[in-house]
């Protein structure tokens, strides 16, 4: 009789990853925060894009790193193919494991729980909706930051090669479409990690297993 | 000695990974895989895509950019020359290169700071004058002079602008040697009487006021590039 081994809550694969994303999410947006300062400006040259509130703001020297634009620009293409790497191993070894299947949002099994869920948080219902490794919600926004960083990994090669990948660079709106969407992208990614840190905070054991593994099911 | 965010991170990194010196350590080593991708990925009947007139920057809002303190003027008598491992050298006034075969295009500008602009430029297809004086095929570089100065360094001495180029980038056909822009004759903050215009390149490789074009077996810097900018630095 064969049985099934006990999986603990976060593989070692799947920690190794998430915590490998820390230094390199973090260098990549602080040296493209750098880049940034080189051009504070949304638009093309001479047309300043209305909808961006923050024209010519220059981020603060704690948020940049590089010390100069061609310092930045070297660390950001240089790290990022090992976090497109990074990225690579997660998914593949998610695909390969079945991981997936307790992680990814599939919209017929999690939406109503990721409903309820919502409900929850905002006092609506009183009791938590059952779950399994994580509730509808969680499987909803770890799916979605994973398309999120394709999104700009996508846009990064848009900016990085404009002409040589110009059928990329024309599917988002060109060089200046290309250089919004990735900074929006950022801005995004930004928003993820506070909301993440913030909800691991009030759920401690969540925030052990990305550690220990935490316990087998 | 102050301990400044930066300088303990400096410290810190040295020598693998040192951004004010970006060519060395880990930094250099994944400029020269990038270099190679870049290589790898470029096609030289790939063109930059044709903009459409509506797309014309507004002259006023196309940067002109200089490291000198001011936009250098033409020397007396000024000449162009084409030289290094070629057949028969040249040495080209602007009434000689006008009678070259011309070449138009209109394409995006894009700057190393993050901006792009657009304009139409027209010029002698380095293809064209590489195949005229005999370029040797195993002259796998291009160095671009200029008569413009710079200073790098504050108190240091003066250094002529210059770029050095891969051949197949420099062979791409929206690669010239400009004598115009948008129609009329360069003005002096566009590069007169002769700059290098390219598709292919960020904007620091495309040299104002060109007098020297040199064909190479190995690879040169460039101003931007001896201070730490990228080399390969195509678009």
């Amino acid at each position: 009789m064969q049985t099934a081994r006990a999986v603990p809550e976060q593989p070692l694969a799947v920690r190794l990853t998430h915590w490998l994303n820390v230094p390199l999410l973090l260098l990549m947006a602080a040296s493209g925060l750098e880049i940034l300062a080189a051009f504070p400006q949304m638009g093309p040259q001479g047309e300043p894009a209305s909808w961006y509130p923050l024209q010519e703001w220059v981020p603060p020297s704690w948020l940049r790193a590089g010390g100069w634009l061609a310092g930045a620009r070297h660390i950001h293409f240089a790290l990022g193919w090992f976090l497109v790497a990074n990225g690579l191993v997660y998914l593949i070894w998610m695909a390969a494991s079945g991981e997936w299947r307790r992680r990814a949002f599939l919209p017929r099994r999690d939406s109503m729980n990721a409903l309820q869920t919502m409900a929850y948080y905002l006092r609506v219902r009183k009791i938590a909706p059952e779950q399994g490794l994580y509730n509808g919600l969680q499987r909803l926004s770890y799916t979605a930051v994973i398309f999120l960083a394709v999104i700009e990994v996508l846009s990064g090669l848009a900016l990085y090669k404009p002409v040589q990948l110009s059928a990329l660079a024309a599917l988002f709106g060109g060089y200046d479409g290309a250089r919004a969407i990735h900074l929006l992208g950022l801005a995004a990614l930004a928003g993820f990690t506070v909301g993440h840190i913030a909800m691991v905070l009030l759920h401690p054991r969540a925030l052990l297993s990305i550690f220990t593994g935490g316990s087998r099911s | 000695m102050s301990f400044s965010r930066r300088r303990l991170l400096a410290l810190a990194l040295l020598p693998a990974c040192n951004p004010s010196r970006p060519h060395e350590g880990f930094l250099g080593l994944m400029e020269r895989f990038n270099a190679q991708v870049q290589a790898g990925m470029f096609r030289r009947s790939k063109l930059a895509p044709e903009e459409p007139r509506e797309a014309l920057t507004d002259p006023e809002h196309f940067p002109s950019y200089k490291v000198a303190e001011d936009y250098p003027e033409a020397p007396q008598g000024w000449t162009v020359s084409v030289k290094g491992l070629v057949a028969k050298p040249l040495v080209l006034s602007l009434a000689e290169l006008r009678k070259l075969p011309r070449t138009d295009f209109r394409v995006r500008h894009h700057c190393v700071e993050g901006w792009s602009a657009v304009a139409s430029w027209h010029g002698v297809r380095l293809s064209d004058l590489g195949r005229l004086c005999g370029a040797d095929p195993r002259a796998g570089f291009v160095e671009f002079r200029s008569f413009e100065q710079g200073q790098p360094e504050e108190g240091g001495p003066l250094v002529r602008y210059s770029s050095s180029w891969d051949r197949e980038s420099v062979d791409h056909p929206q690669t010239i040697l400009a004598y115009g822009k948008n129609g009329s004759p360069l003005t002096r903050e566009e590069g007169a009487p002769l700059r290098l215009y390219s598709a292919v390149k960020l904007g620091y490789k495309m040299v104002k006021w060109v007098d020297e074009v040199v064909y190479q077996p190995m690879p040169n810097g460039g101003y931007w590039e001896d201070q730490g900018y990228e080399w390969f630095a195509g678009v």
